[in-house]
């Protein structure tokens, strides 16, 4: 015990020495959230659009002065002709070009149904879905306001069905309040799995870590020295993290903080078990950096419903998703700001964290007792 | 020169001899954009729907019947109690609720208004609003369906809507350049600056400043390299994406060669930067990844519309290259745009990149004597 405490001394120590590293190590994470906090809003908002009016009516400017009411979207130009539209859309001057033909107010006094055309640039699929989904309920709901203003004077418009919608847990759909816990945990994984597999290997470089497996350590001793430096590290950074994120963001926080730390250490256990396994396989920083970049953390980015639900994957890739423990962490993390809900709902995403983090990190030491024989 | 092809020959070797970074930088973007080309959909469809239907009439059970046929929704549940709707809805089990009041098949039958409740999982808030938007299409139209003939059948306006450059919005054409982006700058920056701060760390910058070199023929020998292995893999992208998912190559490959040199040079650039400052690999890493990767990821416009971020925000991503490349990306490839669209992007990748070389030049022949 004595032994690991002054591995974990020197660990330390070391961290503190590097003065850059250390700053890095405290700052970056700060930075980042804040960065990211501002940016990772996938709200689409102030989508230039611009107006080709073939009609200038009164009922044309009506409908464009819906667009230009509306939050969702900016007017940046009206032109009259639907060719003039090209050159903004080709330079990514509008996202989107609306086009009201000629004879439009006219048809519309006689009650005829109208089509206008909503032009949107594919280039960027993600937000031209959001965005054409905006201009079709805009127009939809100017139709239907229309549609009423027109009825005929004896026919009344009957009951119907109204839908009254409830939105749990998010009320104000703030898209923020969904990705920071995400970005939690993406900036732990950057953080510990990158610093722990590449200050391994950094010692294997440089030949130091044949002069530890020459000490009387054992290797358990060994691991928990080396690693568990890297773990606290990582809880002052969730400090930091959720400081910032709670008092400057205000996320709402509606679960239990003790549960999110608890949390935190599972899946510490997992990231920096990966950060040993992959420093056992590595022999370089650079091969160390690099497998854990590309095999981890970019299917991590992308396949664990931190930025694209899960949900919408094809049915063939959903099951590879389980093999991702970000997927269980994402889960937890947004399920304890969001839901306030416990442990009762959470304990199979908490056991499935924890069975990974054990599994990698077996592996792991199981590789590097056989590399040290 | 000579000497400065000898450096480039000796870090072309080493990472020849590492075949596992080699074939990590050349192979595994192409195949993760076939992973994630088959993997990312931004269409949201089969959504969890959860009924709790209190009325059981004809009318109610063609109002669950319109939302299961539309193709939105997938019926996962039935529901005959609120404390089983909070369970669901907690353990992710179903991402709506659709609530239908007892009396209600009466109430329309009299021609009374009736309300019927839609309860959303607002985690995610984009997917929140797609789906409210679903559902309350389908609702007015089954509302629609029981009102008097004398009202208009058909909206007297509607939008005919047209996606130019990409039709079927395929987030495969969206991926390319955003992965392209992000794969120089994890070969070209991190990769040079690891190579250079290797160096320092283990002593044998010492030995190369001792050589009969200058600063520059080492500096430039050492990314050609680079720079050659993340040009091939930005190919191979580009092909594997036109092959497999009929991405078109509307505008000229000359301009396109031109827009990825500019773009990896100011990331080698950067590199080199990192390196002037790094003295260990680790720092070199993580202030790569802090210069480097996130703002790529996260501000260049490849995930996250530049035009909904804060004012100020918006102004930082001025400085990011990999928003003009990806602008100039987007409009060789999808848009078949001439030089005259994008210049401007091409001028600013080229100031980018002067910039950090200039920076690095300083920094680095100030530490080489």
């Amino acid at each position: 015990m004595r032994r690991v405490r002054f591995l974990i001394w020197k660990e330390l120590i070391e961290l503190k020495e590097d003065r850059r590293l250390f700053g890095i190590v405290i700052l970056a994470p700060i930075f980042q959230l804040f960065m990211l906090g501002y940016a990772a809003t996938t709200d689409v908002r102030d989508v230039p659009i611009v107006v080709a009016d073939a009609d200038r009516s009164a009922a044309s400017r009506d409908l464009i002065a819906r667009f230009e009411a509306s939050p969702n979207f900016t007017v940046v130009n009206i032109v009259t002709t639907t060719g003039d539209i090209d050159p903004y859309l080709e330079r990514g001057r509008a996202w989107m070009a609306l086009a009201i033909p000629a004879g439009y107010g006219g048809r519309l006094e006689r009650g005829r149904p109208q089509t206008v055309q909503v032009v949107a640039d594919g280039s960027d699929a993600n937000s031209t879905n959001v965005a054409l989904g905006y201009a079709t309920s805009l127009v939809a709901g100017y139709a239907q306001q229309l549609a009423v203003a027109r009825l005929p004077p004896g026919v009344v418009v009957r009951g119907g069905i109204d839908a009254r919608v409830r939105v749990w847990f998010n009320p104000r759909l703030e898209s923020r309040d969904f990705m920071l816990p995400g970005v939690l945990a993406l900036l732990l994984l950057v953080i510990t799995t990158n610093l722990s597999s590449m200050g391994i290997v950094r010692e294997k470089e440089l030949g130091t870590l044949e002069q530890l497996n020459v000490t009387p350590l054992g290797r358990w001793e060994l691991v928990v020295g080396k690693l568990l430096p890297y773990a606290l590290v990582g809880l002052v950074d969730v400090c930091l993290v959720l400081g910032v994120a709670l008092l400057w963001f205000q996320v709402p926080l509606r679960g239990s903080v003790w549960l999110l730390f608890a949390m935190a250490a599972i899946y510490l256990l997992t990231t920096l078990g990966l950060g040993l396994f992959v420093s056992t396989i590595s022999s370089t920083q650079q091969q160390a950096m690099m497998t854990t970049t590309f095999f981890f953390l970019m299917p991590m980015i992308y396949l664990s419903g931190f930025i694209f639900p899960i949900e919408n994957m094809p049915a063939v890739i959903q099951p590879f998703t389980y093999l991702i423990p970000l997927r269980y962490f994402l889960v937890i993390l947004r399920s304890i700001f969001l839901k306030g809900v416990g442990l009762d709902t959470l304990w199979p995403q908490a056991a499935a964290l924890a069975g990974w983090g054990l599994a990698i990190l077996a592996l792991a030491i199981a590789r590097s007792r056989k590399r040290s024989a | 020169m000579r000497k400065m092809t000898a450096v480039a020959r000796k870090e072309f070797r080493q990472i020849w001899r590492d075949t596992r970074t080699l074939m990590t930088l050349l192979f595994l973007p192409a195949f993760f954009l076939l992973l994630y080309g088959y993997a990312l959909n931004f269409d949201i469809r089969h959504v969890r729907l959860g009924v709790d239907d209190r009325d059981h009439t004809a009318e109610s059970r063609a109002l669950v019947s319109a939302f299961v046929n539309s193709g939105y929704f997938d019926l996962a549940a039935t529901i005959d109690d609120p404390a089983t709707t909070k369970r669901l809805m907690d353990r992710n089990e179903v991402r709506a609720v659709l609530v239908i009041p007892s009396g209600m098949g009466r109430a329309i039958q009299t021609a009374r208004p009736v309300a019927v409740q839609v309860l959303l999982n607002g985690d995610n808030a984009n997917t929140a609003t797609t789906v409210m938007g679903y559902a309350l299409t389908i609702i007015r139209s089954e509302s629609a369906r029981h009102q008097p003939a004398a009202a208009p059948a058909v909206p007297l306006v509607s939008v005919e809507p047209r996606v130019w450059y990409n039709p079927s919005l395929r987030s495969t054409l969206f991926l390319v350049p955003g992965l392209i982006a992000y794969i120089s700058m994890i070969t070209a920056v991190v990769s040079t600056a690891l190579s250079i701060v290797r160096e320092k760390e283990r002593g044998t910058m010492e030995q190369v400043r001792m050589a009969p070199l200058d600063a520059a023929s080492f500096v430039v020998g050492k990314t050609i390299p680079y720079f050659a292995v993340s040009l091939v893999s930005a190919l191979g992208i580009i092909v594997v994406a036109m092959a497999l998912f009929g991405m078109p190559m509307r505008g000229s490959w000359l301009l396109l060669l031109l827009a990825l040199s500019l773009f990896l040079i100011g990331a080698l650039g950067l590199g080199l930067l990192v390196s002037s400052v790094a003295d260990t690999q680790q720092v070199a890493f993580q202030l790569a990844m802090l210069a480097s990767f996130l703002p790529t990821l996260m501000l260049s416009g490849f995930i996250f519309p530049i035009s909904s971020m804060p004012r100020f925000l918006q102004l930082v991503t001025y400085a990011v290259p990999a928003r003009y490349f990806l602008i100039a990306l987007r409009a060789i490839v999808l848009k078949g745009a001439g030089l005259d669209a994008f210049w401007v992007d091409l001028v600013a990748l080229l100031a980018f990149a002067i910039v950090v070389l200039t920076l690095a030049s300083v920094r680095l022949r100030r530490q080489w004597v």
